[in-house]
């Protein structure tokens, strides 16, 4: 395996409304296993990206610790990105969404980063409601500790070890929706068309954008008896519907059979069309959504596409009613009260 | 059994129960000395309780501006049956007992040698009062009343206080001036026997101020530009965002919006609130967050973090009584090592020691600037004492002149003209490097934050080369922060000295003291008060100076002693500990006691 990036590109490469050609937004050749989901997700995040022509410096990326937070190293190289510490990621974009309201926020975690180590911040960043776009590569295992159950890993389910985990699995959607989040989908890291417009909606949602993507690890959590490896993901997933992401300038009318098709307008103006698959559910009604995912979970179905999104919510800089420069703008001359402002405080405290 | 008369020097001890609203009463009784001109220095002794068991508010006044903890309780204000026995007992032979005389006292709390003052408490404000809360508040009123009668207080001063004190509530000043005058009518009309305290106007204090380090440090996040605070409810820290939030309020909203320009947020943890302070200083926002030592041992991992990936941070340390719960409503300065080593690896932080509300202030803004200047935490170190007890300060100062110091920060003009930017190129040779903030350039200065080692231009490594070359780098940043370090404040006798004594924070109060009454016995020694750690030129001179170092701490294990012999390779012979960690401020009885033991000590070693 070689470890040098071939930096050759077709000069004729096709480029976005910036300029910028798709390799533009790819990152350092990545060092997961050969065959990692992760790199599948990587490889959407990027496409959404370039498509999308995000500025690379108006966005952050940021990570805990493990293999899928590994992963912003090798997408949107030329995007700053944060690779904090294990489970701590929500509260380190908190602060730097604080700090500026106007760049984009993408943070990447995985089942253990968030579902252990990272619960308390994963369940207080969902309840604030910070718009970033949270996507966890979920593949049930601690992979660079090789091969330990985590707390997604379904109860039955056998690991590489041979291992039967006997412990109640965290549903991290089911999770997510009963906290409050305002956007959550599920997706699988086989399924690139589904996964980027699940991207591009989550990166265009204002609020928090819970994504949470099967992600099989092929070293450690591949194997028959595992619920998270590649053909039991196959052949369990269930689709809500099929979902296609609209730019505001490239708004078309299509004339589809009412009721299969649903529109919903994002607070950019874009829209998101799909066709439900599923039946009895609606996408903007959380409790639709609650029994999707309970009704999916007892027929052994592995629920995919967008599960629920709130299009009216408010973000944290909303309610906390900030200003409309950021934070990280303001200079002396806005903040500092300055020495006659002190002579009076001084005479209070007299 | 009668004493000489005392004018201006005694301490008198409130034994109240916690949540009846004696707080603000005897904030009265201190604020009204203070306003009287005269040295005052209260300090609140409470539980970890918010009703029900016993707190005391200790006030020392002192004529010759002494504002330590003194021992010895002249006067005392017993209005706690649960701890009556212990508060008689702790009075001192010829003191005074003013206690609520609607019961009797229990019999173990006869005592020959102290003088009685009984007032029905209970019983004057049953008669007079029908609303219970009001009963239980007015209560209190009335012995500052009794008090101020007894030690012929200028009544004047009241009206004034109380004025100040209910601005926009003016209905309550007359019914609380009332009070007062039925306590003072009480002992007035009710008390002959001696009583020989007394207060007298003067006029010593300026333009002092009276307040506490905590809100001083709020108010100096607030000066220095901070927009961002994350925090978690800790005593004694809380009421640092707290006071940060009150001056946001008055200091921080947009004229032409009403809109904000601060966030504030209560975190999940102190972990989550050191993660939230780092994110936001990363991109570029001054934050900062408050907490105590059971805090900075949740937040060991980011500050690790913050160390190696050099991210500024400000992060105030109110210290209390550790390990583990300790006594958390008591005293101390025991995070000292804890916060100068903070997180596992090779690790060190800035330490800054106020002693004052105006240096709470002052170094809460210096903080600012250094954590920018020298990208790394800068913890400023004060405890529960200066934090949350009121203090004579002088009055805080501010040059409009004075510019944020933000560091080696590049901006778009900067990187047009650079060919690569490298996070962690040392290019000035300081060890310090140039940073970024994210979304200023579209193609150029981006770099990849991580707490795993990297090389120049943030690029992942695990090459033992460019590992070991960044932690060098680092101690030559260390080197280069003594330079950037608040000078210490140094004193000397006339002649020079084999002896120095060597204390920070609020140790200064009592030591002070202590010199003094040392030099008036023929004790010289000199004086230091550093204010930082890493320990700056001028301290590493001071201490080659002098044979032998006293060492002034409060806690068990001389942390600071620990720290000049590690990073100073000073010989342990040389320092000798002057220790307190009964949770209560440090006395100047209790330091005068160690040092003449010691010296007497070595004069022995040296005659034998």
């Amino acid at each position: 395996m070689t470890f040098i990036k071939p930096k050759f590109r077709h000069p004729a490469q096709p480029k976005n409304q910036l300029g910028y050609t798709l390799s533009y937004y790819e990152g350092a050749l990545s060092t997961l296993c050969a065959g990692c989901g992760h790199d599948s997700i990587s490889a959407a995040i990027i496409q959404a990206a370039f498509e999308m022509n995000i500025e690379p410096h108006k966005l952050a990326k940021l990570s805990g610790i493990g293999c899928s937070s590994k992963t912003p190293t090798y997408f949107l190289g030329n995007s700053h990105g944060f690779n904090s510490v294990h489970g701590r990621m929500p509260s380190v974009a908190t602060g730097a969404n604080m700090a500026n309201k106007d760049l984009i926020y993408l943070g990447v975690s995985g089942d253990g980063d968030t579902a252990s180590i990272g619960m308390g911040q994963f369940v207080h960043v969902i309840r604030r409601n910070l718009k970033m776009i949270y996507i966890v590569m979920n593949n049930g295992c601690y992979g660079l500790t090789k091969g330990q159950d985590s707390a997604t890993a379904d109860r039955g389910s056998v690991n590489k070890a041979g291992i039967v985990n006997r412990f109640q699995s965290i549903d991290l959607c089911g999770l997510a929706l009963e906290l409050g989040a305002t956007f959550v989908a599920q997706s699988f890291s086989g399924d690139k068309r589904q996964l980027l417009p699940l991207i591009k909606a989550a990166i265009a949602h204002n609020g928090f954008a819970f994504l949470n993507v099967i992600s099989p690890c092929v070293t450690f959590n591949n194997n028959p008896k595992s619920t998270k490896s590649y053909d039991y993901v196959r052949e369990h997933v269930g689709i809500t519907g099929t979902l296609d992401f609209v730019p505001e300038e490239k708004q078309i009318s299509t004339s589809y059979q009412p009721g299969e098709r649903k529109t919903i307008k994002l607070h950019d103006g874009s829209l998101l069309q799909f066709n439900k698959l599923a039946e009895e559910w609606d996408p903007e009604s959380r409790i639709s959504a609650m029994n999707a995912i309970h009704h999916a979970r007892e027929t052994q179905e592995i629920l995919t596409g967008l599960i629920y999104m709130d299009t009216q919510t408010r973000d944290l800089h909303n309610v906390l009613d900030t200003c409309e420069k950021p934070l990280n703008t303001l200079g002396k001359k806005d903040l500092c009260p300055g020495h006659g402002a002190l002579a009076d405080i001084n005479a209070s405290l007299r | 059994m009668t004493n000489p008369r005392t004018v201006n020097d005694f301490v008198v001890r409130f034994a109240n129960v916690n949540g009846t609203g004696s707080a603000s009463a005897n904030s009265l009784f201190s604020k009204a000395i203070f306003r009287m001109g005269i040295p005052v220095t209260p300090k609140n002794i409470f539980p970890s309780n918010i009703q029900g068991l016993p707190t005391w508010y200790e006030v020392r006044v002192s004529e010759k501006g002494y504002l330590g903890r003194r021992d010895g309780i002249d006067l005392m204000v017993a209005v706690n049956a649960q701890s009556v026995e212990a508060d008689v007992r702790s009075l001192r032979a010829g003191g005074y007992l003013i206690y609520d005389s609607s019961k009797p006292l229990p019999a173990s709390c006869e005592r020959e040698d102290i003088h009685y003052i009984p007032i029905p408490l209970m019983e004057l404000c049953n008669a007079h009062y029908s609303d219970p809360r009001l009963r239980l508040l007015f209560k209190n009123i009335l012995y500052v009343g009794a008090l101020a009668q007894l030690l012929e207080f200028d009544f004047s001063i009241f009206a004034s206080l109380l004025a100040d004190q209910f601005k926009g509530k003016e209905k309550l000043i007359t019914p609380n001036l009332e009070a007062l005058k039925m306590g003072a009518d009480y002992v007035r009309e009710n008390y002959s026997g001696p009583f020989n305290l007394k207060v007298e106007r003067r006029n010593l204090l300026g333009d002092a101020i009276l307040t506490d380090g905590n809100s001083a440090c709020a108010l100096g996040a607030i000066y220095a530009g901070a927009t961002f605070a994350a925090w978690y409810p800790i005593t004694p820290s809380t009421s640092v965002v707290e006071s940060f939030m009150e001056y946001a309020d008055e200091f921080r909203i947009e004229p032409e919006t009403g809109k904000r320009k601060v966030a504030i947020l209560q975190a999940e943890d102190e972990l989550a609130a050191l993660g939230m302070v780092i994110g936001a200083n990363w991109n570029g926002a001054r934050a900062f967050t408050a907490t105590s030592g059971p805090g900075i041992s949740l937040m060991n991992e980011f500050l690790g973090l913050a160390y190696f990936a050099e991210i500024p941070l400000v992060l105030i340390d109110v210290q209390r009584s550790g390990p583990s719960t300790g006594m958390p409503t008591r005293t101390q300065q025991s995070d000292i090592l804890e916060a100068a080593y903070a997180s596992h690896g090779d690790t060190r932080n800035i330490l800054l020691f106020p002693s004052t509300p105006k240096e709470c202030f002052e170094l809460t803004a210096t903080a600012f600037d250094l954590a920018e200047q020298l990208q790394t935490p800068v913890i400023v170190m004060t405890d529960l004492d200066l934090g949350m007890n009121d203090h004579i300060s002088d009055p805080f100062t501010w040059d409009d002149n004075r510019e944020y110091k933000r560091g080696k920060v590049l901006g778009y003009d900067d990187l047009e003209n650079i060919q690569r930017f490298g996070r962690y190129l040392d290019v000035d040779g300081d060890g310090i490097t140039y940073r970024t903030i994210p979304g200023t350039h579209p193609t150029k200065g981006s770099f990849f934050t991580r707490g795993s080692s990297r090389d120049e231009y943030a690029v992942y490594t695990e090459n033992s080369q460019a590992y070991q070359r960044n932690m060098d780098r680092l101690v030559k940043k260390w080197i280069t922060a003594r330079d950037y370090m608040p000078e210490p404040q140094i004193y000397r006798q006339a002649q020079p000295t084999e002896h120095a004594i060597l204390f920070f924070g609020t140790s200064q109060y009592s030591t002070e003291e202590a010199m003094d009454i040392l030099r008036e016995n023929q004790v010289m020694v000199n004086g230091i008060r550093i204010r930082s750690f890493p320990f700056d030129n001028h301290t590493i001179s001071f201490l080659e100076e002098h044979k032998y170092l006293f060492i002034v701490e409060q806690n068990r294990d001389a942390q600071l002693r620990s720290l000049l012999m590690i990073e100073l390779g000073l010989s342990p012979e040389r320092l000798i500990s002057v220790l307190n960690y009964d949770g209560l401020p440090i006395t100047a009885t209790h330091i005068i006691r160690q040092i003449t033991h010691s010296l007497a000590e070595t004069e022995k070693y040296h005659t034998v």
